[in-house]
């Protein structure tokens, strides 16, 4: 008994020790798989960091500012929309393609987190669930056939790797790099975000509104800031899915995807950025996992296990 | 004339189906303060029961009090299994619940019955109600239907003492489950009456739309849609929205010129948004006040 106290002591200092290098680790290893898996895991795994991506972005508006959607979906098929038809065009590079994707959702983001904020639980969740079930529908109306590709969609062209990478790597591993520095650069922001003045003031809004509203937080305009930045981050991998799925369809975006983000974000932990990777491992392969169980029986697995996950950590997700 | 008449007619045997689900939503708000997403899933379980029941020959109104009570017993059983262990935790913890309930529902449908449409009969026999007569006797049956469960859910709410609990509990749990009623229960019960009357819904809804795991989706879209309308609360309200839903779901696809027709459900959805914003409380909901 009397060595126990000192070699805990040094086992916790290890483990702190060690605590630095795992960023270190999961970035060599983020770097080393592309070359490590054939091409299919390699598709996989850019979807997993899409997906993480777009529940980043939701994180932002729930972990950050405590308003939730079920409709981020929208803002995914936006961007991916987006992409898709600026390259149809040939109005620009693909790699501006992106950005151009980012205005639009940011734009659309502030537009309906006007009137969205208005709305508190209940009402907030059911408009944005309608938001998800419309837009397959709006993306399908023969009056916008010629531009969206009605329910054929659109093929996207395969982007070309850029010259000086030609040598070293293929299509997949470049958007496998692209998707990676994307999503970590938003990752930063999202950090930066969560600790800037702005961050602050929708972390208050998130504890207590009245009391952030007199202490001179302007309640609106700040809550759809936070609609609108997290709909851009969504609409980033939307737009980066259609460059690496190089298709877009209206069914390619049912109201199931949102429900995913929003599981992916539950699942990953709300408020914890990092967690954002862990949901979109979640999203890309957990149902395969419940159909190779059983085929005809997967929904009902994904279902228990998600009750599952809720149960054994309900308090992690806040309390009324 | 004839036409507008025909649109009319047309749109309230479509929102007589709104009517019936928005009053289950109604019912389940009533008891949990909120929506529950996975209602369709579960009323389309309980009708494929029915259908069940039906391909073994037992009489229709054998059946009809069968599965109302069995589809009970089943919300009873998962607000005990499912919702009550989430005591105290937060909004998104139940939203992902409902969801997960959602793909079970789904998932053990198609598993049992297989995702093949089916046809299944109606209890008030097929054709118009009388010789020339716009309103097909389904139609009719089921606004009948429906006006009798708005009359009973009401007596319900208003006049006994466990809706006026049930009430309460909504309402106000802290301050309820402090004057002696048993919150828990109670949710129970409101969940098994909401499962009840969603079956109600499914098994008048399924001889229209047919039977199949997805059949609910946009009913329930547009059962909310007519909830929402009516304000939540109010069981008479939820029909009107329903009917309201209905008839202007009818007359955009008839009077909207090009995209009428592939608008109907973003109708709903408009509806919704629209409503949401201007007047929460809908037709006859109550106002909602908050004490901060």
């Amino acid at each position: 008994m009397e060595d126990a106290l000192p070699s805990g002591v040094a086992r916790v200092s290890l483990r702190r020790r060690l605590a630095p290098l795992w960023p270190w680790l999961i970035a060599m290893v983020a770097l080393a798989l592309p070359f490590a898996v054939d091409s299919f895991s390699l598709f996989q795994l850019t979807m997993v960091l899409i997906y993480a991506i777009a529940i980043l972005g939701l994180n932002v508006l729930t972990g950050i500012s405590g308003q939730f959607s079920l409709g981020h979906g929208a803002f995914f098929a936006l961007g991916a929309y987006a992409t898709a038809i600026l390259l149809e065009a040939g109005a620009m590079p693909y790699l501006l393609t992106i950005p151009a994707a980012a205005i639009l959702c940011l734009v659309a983001g502030y537009l309906i987190g006007l009137p969205a904020l208005r709305l508190k639980s209940v009402h907030l969740a059911l408009a944005t669930f309608a938001l998800a079930i419309a837009i397959p529908e709006i993306v399908k109306l023969s009056i916008f056939e010629h531009v969206t590709g009605g329910v054929h969609g659109i093929l996207v062209g395969v982007p070309p790797v850029p010259p000086v990478l030609k040598q070293a790597i293929g299509v997949d591993q470049w958007l496998y790099f692209l998707t990676l520095g994307i999503g970590f650069g938003l990752y930063l922001m999202s950090c930066n975000l969560a600790d800037s003045r702005t961050g602050r003031a929708l972390k208050a809004l998130r504890e207590n509104e009245v009391a952030a509203a007199s202490m001179g937080v302007a309640t609106s305009r700040y809550k759809a800031v936070a609609f609108a930045i997290s709909a851009m981050i969504t609409g980033i991998a939307g737009s980066l899915c259609a460059l690496v799925v190089q298709f877009v369809a209206p069914d390619s975006f049912p109201f199931q995807l949102s429900i995913a983000l929003l599981v992916g974000l539950v699942i990953g932990g709300i408020g914890s950025l990092p967690g954002a990777l862990a949901g979109g491992v979640f999203v890309v392969f957990v149902p395969n996992i419940a159909e190779s169980v059983s085929k005809g029986l997967a929904g009902a697995i994904y279902g228990l296990l998600l009750i599952a996950i809720i149960f054994s950590n309900r308090n992690a997700l806040g309390r009324h | 004339m004839e036409q507008l008449v025909t649109q009319l007619i047309d749109g309230i045997s479509a929102g007589s189906i709104y009517a019936c689900m928005a009053l289950s939503v109604v019912m389940i708000y009533q008891a949990i303060n909120h929506l529950n997403f996975a209602q369709g899933e579960m009323a389309m379980f309980s009708t494929y029961l029915a259908w069940q029941l039906l391909q073994w020959g037992l009489p229709y109104w054998v059946i009809f009090p069968a599965i109302v009570a069995a589809s009970f017993a089943i919300g009873y059983a998962v607000e005990r299994a499912a919702i009550h262990p989430l005591r105290g935790a937060s909004e998104l913890s139940h939203v992902v619940v409902f969801i997960a309930l959602f793909s079970i529902f789904n998932s053990a449908a198609g598993f049992i019955w297989g995702f093949g449409v089916k046809s299944v009969p109606s209890p008030f026999g097929e054709g118009p109600l009388f010789e020339g007569a716009l309103l097909g006797k389904h139609q009719a049956g089921i606004l009948v239907v429906t006006l009798v469960l708005v009359a009973a859910l009401w007596v319900f709410l208003r006049l006994t003492r466990v809706g006026l609990a049930m009430r309460a509990a909504a309402a106000n749990p802290r301050s309820a489950r402090l004057v002696g009623i048993p919150v828990e229960r109670v949710g129970a019960l409101g969940w098994g009456l909401a499962s009840a009357i969603g079956a109600v819904a499914g098994m008048l809804i399924a001889p229209i739309i047919f039977l199949d795991p997805g059949m609910m989706m946009s009913v329930l879209l547009y059962g909310f849609a007519g909830a929402v309308l009516g304000g939540l609360t109010s069981p008479l309200g939820a029909v009107l929205g329903g009917l309201t839903v209905g008839i202007f779901e009818k007359l955009v696809e008839a009077y909207v010129p090009v995209v009428g027709e592939q608008l109907k459900l973003p109708i709903a959805l408009a509806v919704i948004i629209a409503v949401l914003l201007f007047r929460p409380s809908g037709f006859l909901g109550q106002k909602i006040v908050q004490r901060v």
